[in-house]
């Protein structure tokens, strides 16, 4: 069954949201956002200024940040177009969050590639770190959601926290990862043993002699 | 122009037509549930997919497909009988088995469909998909999980009606239409997309589980809740009317009604007039019709006798008034209850001579003083499609939401003489300009907007763009039959006996005189009236009808009218025996022939022509524009003011009460 929106429009998330306004720092960026397009086409700036507007409420609530009515329907004002038009394109990404998220919103992605690496150890590494599938861990510091390919299937499986993509998991490294996070460090992002972006486990397996510099291989085609 | 063959016969077919459109001007049915004719393209149910030569080896779908020279199409092969069946199947899979409990049962697009097209049995054993209902607000009932998200709503509330409330969030399988955060869409024409919905996701609250198609009887009428003349069909059973629905008529409302012309009809049944009442020691007490008319011959009012026409009368009864007081010796006519007073000595200078249809023509457009949205939607939508093609638009008067971008110069009447440079300057490039009056501008404007004529260059050869927008459906008949008078209403006050033609909207503190209210509701008219004489509803009587561009229009009886109620012309007949000026008419059929001797323009159902011979009337346009004639945009009249449906839309849509349905 299509789950029936959850739209916290109490009158709370009102009073919190309702004077949201750029603030300096984000005003500079939203004017240079505008100027990419031209004059009547304002609603291209959706979805920059949604992230923007994102980002903002991540910052001021320490999380990842999120989309509440208020911020939509500033979002909204700001490039002149109804609000339906901004609330659809919120909805249609998921990208977009409708809901408060954690400081680390932990998108484990649970498609072919990745779940035939793997994805399940990585799943259940972040259950027993005490992640629950569509939910905030109690100290606000985790959100879990499973996603559809993220797009690094050369690397899975992968999960994908707030910016950064982290890569070749297993339980140990995924656990590892959380423990950082969640002690206030910064784990490298990436590749997790020692590979460069999507280059061969272990060291080239072709094209060896290219390693340390160019190398003409044309002389060597039979 | 390109020659097409569909299934092997030629045809040559319009530049920029879509296959679809070929085929069906090859006589060729194509189904579809997107597809709409008057809203964009949008291409998603791919129910209409043809075969098509040259071209990809697949089915394409016709409707967003250019037709092209030298093209092929075939419209009954077998890949596209695989393709309708497969098509029909996935949309099926999804779609509740509910057609006994819908209401969309029996004028379904999908039912029909699925019976020509379908293949007759589902091989999908899974689960359904199941969407919570929506709330859209009072006129909409929305059964989401029937959706089959044909986007035909969405796309109707962001072209036509402008109040872009409805939408689809999220997306793939769980994307849902919605209103915006489920409130009730605040739109004059959000009924029409029950119409639009091919399915029974979209039906009418009011008409839910009221009756089958098929058990009602469908009558062509005419509807009367504004001057635009709305072409409507009134599906009764038995006595009432239980819905009311457009009729196409591309020169009047295309295929489009309002909430108010399509809800009001829950009104017909109540606060009803059914027998006559005679006041007594002031107290109406019922009487019987020998009693009234004698109450009415007891004033022996010599000629001192006025009419008035109400907002809703057909030319008939108002002839019938007009038959009965010119035997008595009297001219007393108006039908401005309001008091107002414009010079109407040339019909063509308070006409709607551009025409709604022209509308869409017009290239600037200045309103003055009239909110269009609520005074004549339907030629609101006109100028929306103006301004789609490029024209530009002007207002002067109180800031109101009109659904379209405007340029609002100012409340003061006095702009009228003094027009800002952008407005002349737009004009003066205009090919088509148009001005449009509004009531509120009538008073202190209509001689200084007259002036425009020239300044503007608003008549030209084959172009007319002086415009005067009325609100009464009996308006201009009313003018026609003569029921004005130089001073208005005020003209009239001094009667020894009035008739007032379910008048309501009058002042009743100033006529002193003996009040015979001859209507269908108890409204504002019966309360202060000293005989009550029941009428009839617009429902319950043929009559003839024009509309603010002069259209005549006649429509059919559709239910008989309750209790004692009696046809308002037979009323005067009656009554005119007992005074003793008996009517020449028996009929009818005999009361309209004299009335079309009278005034021969209402004998033929089309768009009178008057004469444009406008008064030079004085007045440099005075008065600063407070708001608009209508206040209340669901309550304009006793039929409204009666309908349940339509006080709810007042409650919550323009006063903001809360009636969102509690959580199930």
């Amino acid at each position: 069954m299509a789950e029936a929106p959850k739209i916290p429009d109490e009158a709370e998330t009102r009073a919190r949201w309702g004077s949201f306004a750029w603030t300096d720092e984000n005003q500079v960026k939203a004017n240079e956002i505008l100027g990419r397009y031209p004059k009547g086409r304002e609603q291209s700036a959706s979805i920059p200024f949604l992230d923007l507007a994102q980002r903002q409420v991540g910052a001021e609530t320490q999380t990842q940040g999120w989309l509440p009515v208020p911020v939509i329907e500033f979002v909204a004002r700001q490039i002149g177009v109804p609000y339906m038009r901004v609330y659809e394109v919120v909805t249609f990404y998921t990208m977009f969050n409708l809901a408060p998220v954690g400081r680390y919103h932990v998108q484990v992605c649970g498609t072919t590639p990745c779940m035939l690496r793997g994805s399940d150890d990585v799943l259940a590494a972040c259950k027993n770190r005490g992640l629950v599938k569509g939910g905030t861990t109690p100290d606000g510091m985790f959100t879990l959601t499973e996603v559809e390919c993220l797009g690094t299937c050369a690397n899975a499986p992968m999960v994908q926290i707030n910016d950064d993509n982290f890569e070749d998991l297993d339980y140990d490294k995924t656990t590892e990862i959380l423990e950082a996070l969640a002690s206030g460090g910064t784990p490298t992002p990436g590749p997790q043993f020692g590979r460069r972006a999507s280059c061969p486990e272990g060291g080239p397996t072709s094209l060896k002699a290219m390693v340390d510099a160019n190398h003409d291989y044309r002389g060597e085609w039979a | 122009m390109p020659l097409v063959k569909v299934d092997g016969v030629e045809i040559e077919v319009p530049q920029g037509a879509t296959v679809l459109q070929a085929c069906e001007l090859a006589g060729k049915e194509i189904p579809r549930f997107c597809y709409h004719e008057r809203l964009s393209i949008a291409g998603n149910c791919r129910m209409c997919l043809v075969e098509v030569k040259p071209g990809p080896p697949k089915p394409q779908a016709s409707c967003a497909l250019p037709a092209a020279d030298k093209q092929e199409i075939f419209t009954n092969s077998p890949m596209v009988k695989n393709a309708r069946e497969g098509i029909m199947e996935f949309l099926l899979i999804n779609h509740p088995l509910d057609c006994p409990i819908c209401d969309q049962g029996g004028e379904c697009d999908l039912q029909d469909q699925s019976v020509a097209y379908g293949r007759g049995h589902s091989r999908y054993d899974e689960n359904k998909r199941a969407v919570t209902e929506k709330y859209m607000g009072p006129i909409v009932k929305t059964v989401m999980t029937r959706c089959i998200q044909c986007t035909r709503c969405i796309r109707f509330a962001e072209e036509v009606s402008g109040v872009e409330e409805i939408g689809a969030i999220f997306r793939g399988e769980d994307m849902q239409i919605t209103s915006y955060l489920e409130n009730a869409v605040k739109s004059e024409l959000s009924g029409n997309v029950v119409d639009l919905c091919p399915v029974g996701a979209l039906t009418s609250k009011p008409y839910a589980f009221e009756a089958r198609p098929w058990e009602l009887r469908k009558t062509l009428t005419i509807d009367v809740m504004d001057a635009v003349g709305t072409n409507i069909r009134l599906d009764s059973r038995g006595r009432q009317v239980l819905r009311c629905v457009p009729r196409i008529n591309e020169d009047v409302n295309e295929e489009w009604a309002t909430d108010k012309t399509r809800h009001a009809i829950d009104g017909l049944v109540r606060r009803r007039l059914d027998k006559p009442y005679v006041r007594v020691n002031g107290k109406l007490q019922p009487a019987t019709w020998d009693e009234a008319f004698a109450a009415i011959k007891a004033v022996d009012a010599g000629s001192s006798v006025a009419a008035v026409a109400g907002d809703l009368v057909d030319c008939e009864t108002m002839y019938a008034a007009k038959a009965l007081l010119a035997k008595m010796g009297s001219t007393m006519l108006e039908g401005r209850q309001t008091g107002m007073a414009y010079d109407a000595s040339n019909i063509a200078a308070v006409n709607f001579n551009t025409t709604i249809a022209g509308t869409e023509r017009a290239d600037a457009i200045l309103l003055v003083g009239t909110n269009l949205r609520w005074e004549a939607p339907l030629v609101n939508t006109r100028v929306r499609k103006a301004i789609k093609k490029g024209a530009k638009v002007f207002a002067i008067g109180p800031e109101t939401e009109l659904t379209y971008k405007v340029e609002w110069l100012g409340d003061d009447l006095a702009l009228l003489g003094n027009l800002p440079d952008a407005v002349t300057e737009a004009f003066g490039k205009a090919e088509r300009p148009m001005v449009i009056v509004g009531g509120a501008a009538l008073k202190g404007g209509h001689g200084a907007a007259l002036k425009l004529v020239d300044t503007l260059g608003l008549v030209k050869d084959g172009w007319n763009g002086f415009n005067v927008v009325h609100m009464a459906a009996s308006r201009m008949g009313g003018l026609m039959l003569g029921y004005a008078q130089t001073g208005g209403i005020a003209d009239v006050m001094g009667a020894k006996l009035g008739f007032f033609l379910g008048a309501d909207e009058v002042d009743f503190s100033q006529f002193a005189g003996f009040k015979v209210f001859v209507g269908h509701h108890g409204d504002k008219g019966a309360a202060a009236a000293d005989v009550i004489l029941p009428g009839v509803t617009y429902a319950e009587k043929s009559g003839t009808w024009v509309n603010l561009e002069g259209r005549v229009q006649r429509g059919e009886r559709a239910v008989f009218a309750p209790g004692d109620a009696r046809d308002d012309w037979s009323i005067f007949r009656a009554l005119s025996d007992t005074l003793g000026h008996t009517l020449p008419f028996d009929s009818f059929e005999g009361l309209r022939e004299e009335m079309f001797a009278a005034v021969p323009a209402l004998r033929h159902q089309a768009l009178a022509t008057f004469e444009w011979n406008p008064p030079s009337l004085g007045g440099a346009g005075e008065g600063v524009l407070a708001g608009y004639p209508i206040k209340d945009f669901y309550l304009t009249n006793a039929i409204c003011r009666a309908s349940p449906t339509m006080q709810r839309c007042s409650a919550e849509l323009l006063h903001g009460e809360d009636f969102a349905e509690a959580a199930e």
